[in-house]
């Protein structure tokens, strides 16, 4: 059967020229880099090139690169890290309500350990205001961390603009500003020096690298507290033998982004486009969710109306079609996605959330294939589905949910189409 | 391992049932209380037996799975048969369910029990 996969901001394919890369690591070169015999001396080569590499691809320099295991750890090192370097100074941190739970369940310690924590909205396309950010700053802020794009909707927040914003109201001279650019590193260009950020976490496994290989920025000048301590591995900034065939895989992997990252992106993002432009076309009743013109070019979120989105992407999975959905179904909490949520999407068309995100490895066949069994699943699903039946019927559409009752009706939703 | 069992999502790709029947004797809607979703059943009795059963269900893989082994194992049974009928039996019957979509079981027999509800106040009973 003819597999798709487009859960690419879960994980992406490892490139096999990554691979290739790392192979020696596992065989050849297995010495400890902290080690000054001549294997030792073979791994510290690679991890200072990877180092490199890595801090290539962000525009830094390869001394404000920590590696880490993944992104939920550069998340909950700069957090708590910061956190715990600048707490007698202040104690007050914002971030938007639509980051990654690696920010927000960090947070949810520090706010049970005395710190406070501003939660800025987005609006229903997903953007985070600028006003309510500089309206938050206080005294007593020290960090702020707002994602550069969001995995499930795709919205590219301005981070540029509020940076400034953030160092032209100069509330105080320690303030860090973090952004989570994991869902943008695979797909769009980051320069940390035009971003103009103090810290930046990213990840090689949605790169098309490894697994077990993340990276943490932090411009010089800017002092965390470790999280994980023990020998002097990173500076001691992160202790651990260091992980070298996923490093050198990290390495490898923001070399070839680096050079062929605009080439993948333009072909990325007609696809994308295809996707977003001719679903519409085929299926009625349904809603792009996230930003259209500020959007990531691998991400396309629709919501589906009169369906639910597990039940989408089982029937996908059986048509060989990966894909994801923000619906409370699909949530192991049962709750609707906390990005919809926060974008005011309805309970009910939130429901039928399906999530495509895309990599270099997809092709207009893949796309084609898509727009060819897709709309199919939907009208099977739409043929057993009792909201939809009732719409036909009526034009109404009936509120699903808890206390639903036959006669309740209502004639609106609140999701606006792009 | 299949976060589904074969049995589930077999019922689920392939649901029995699924429709609606005109001039039901009895039709039950449940709305799902934990996430939002929806059955409706519908039924048809005839010497006290469950004749004919349809559905329709806007949910999970498991809500749908659910619906379709509930409307198998009504058909030809007495209408007290299927009142006796349990969540646990449903789920037993589909091989078992994720704990967190054990809910969605509750859906498929409370459904169809409010259609024999209805279909006995309906005959003033
Ligand atoms: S119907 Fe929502 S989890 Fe099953």
């Amino acid at each position: 059967m003819k597999q798709v996969y487009l859960d690419n901001q879960s994980n992406t394919k490892l490139d096999k020229k990554v691979f290739d890369a790392m192979i020696p690591f596992f065989t050849d070169y297995y010495g400890n880099p902290q080690s000054i015999y001549s294997l030792g001396a073979a791994s510290k080569d690679v991890l200072d090139l990877a180092r490199i590499q890595v801090a290539n691809f962000i525009n830094a320099d390869a001394k404000e690169i920590i590696f880490t295991s993944c992104a939920t750890e550069s998340n909950n090192l700069i957090i708590k890290g910061i956190a715990e370097s600048l707490k007698n100074k202040g104690k007050h941190i914002i971030v938007s309500v639509i980051e990654h739970f690696s920010i927000l369940n960090p947070l949810k310690r520090l706010q049970k350990e005395g710190f406070e924590i501003t939660y800025l909205s987005v609006d229903s396309k997903g953007n985070v205001n600028a006003d309510e950010l500089k309206n938050s700053l206080r005294k007593d802020t020290i960090l702020v961390s707002i994602q550069h794009s969001n995995t499930e909707v795709g919205t590219i927040q301005d981070i540029k603009k509020l940076v400034d914003i953030v160092k032209s109201v100069k509330v105080n001279d320690f303030i860090v500003f973090h952004t989570d650019a994991v869902s943008s590193c695979g797909c769009l260009p980051i320069d940390v020096k035009d971003l103009n950020v103090d810290a930046l976490t990213f990840s090689s496994s949605v790169m098309y690298g490894p697994k077990g290989a993340a990276a943490l920025y932090v411009k010089r000048g800017v002092r965390l507290v470790p999280q994980i301590e023990g020998g002097v591995q990173e500076n001691s900034q992160r202790s651990g033998t260091e992980n070298i065939p996923a490093i050198v895989g990290f390495g490898k992997a923001c070399e070839i982004a680096k050079s062929e990252q605009s080439v993948n992106t333009q072909k990325i993002k007609e696809l994308r486009d295809k996707l977003i432009n001719e679903l519409p076309k085929k299926i009625e009743y349904i809603y792009l969710n996230g930003a259209l013109e500020n959007r990531s070019p691998c991400n396309v979120n629709f919501s589906i109306e009169f369906v639910e989105g597990e039940a989408l992407f089982l029937l996908l999975d059986a048509k060989g079609i990966m894909a994801a959905s923000g619906s409370a179904c699909a949530n192991k909490n049962l709750k609707l996605s906390h990005v919809l949520t926060a974008m005011n999407v309805d309970v009910a068309i939130g429901q039928g959330s399906i999530v495509f995100t895309l990599s270099k490895y997809n092709t207009q066949e893949d796309i084609d294939y898509v727009l060819e069994e897709f709309p199919k699943i939907v009208s099977k699903l739409r043929e057993m589905s009792p909201l939809y039946s009732y719409f036909l019927q009526t034009g109404k559409r009936k509120e699903a949910g808890p206390g639903t009752d036959f006669e309740h009706a209502h004639d609106h939703c609140h999701i606006s189409e792009d | 391992m299949a976060f589904y069992s074969g049995k589930v999502m077999d019922h689920f790709a392939n649901p029995r049932n699924v429709g609606q029947i005109e001039n039901a004797d009895g039709i039950g809607e449940v709305g799902n209380p934990v996430c939002g979703d929806m059955m409706t059943f519908y039924i048809k009795v005839k010497d006290n037996k469950i004749d004919d059963v349809k559905f329709k269900t806007f949910g999970c893989g498991a809500a749908i799975a659910v619906s379709s082994m509930v409307s198998e194992m009504a058909k030809g049974k007495t209408i007290e048969e299927v009142m006796n009928m349990t969540n646990e039996d449903v789920a037993k019957e589909l091989g078992g369910l994720p704990p967190n979509k054990m809910h969605c079981s509750n859906l498929g027999a409370d459904a169809l029990h409010k259609a024999i509800e209805n279909y006995k106040s309906k005959q003033g009973k």
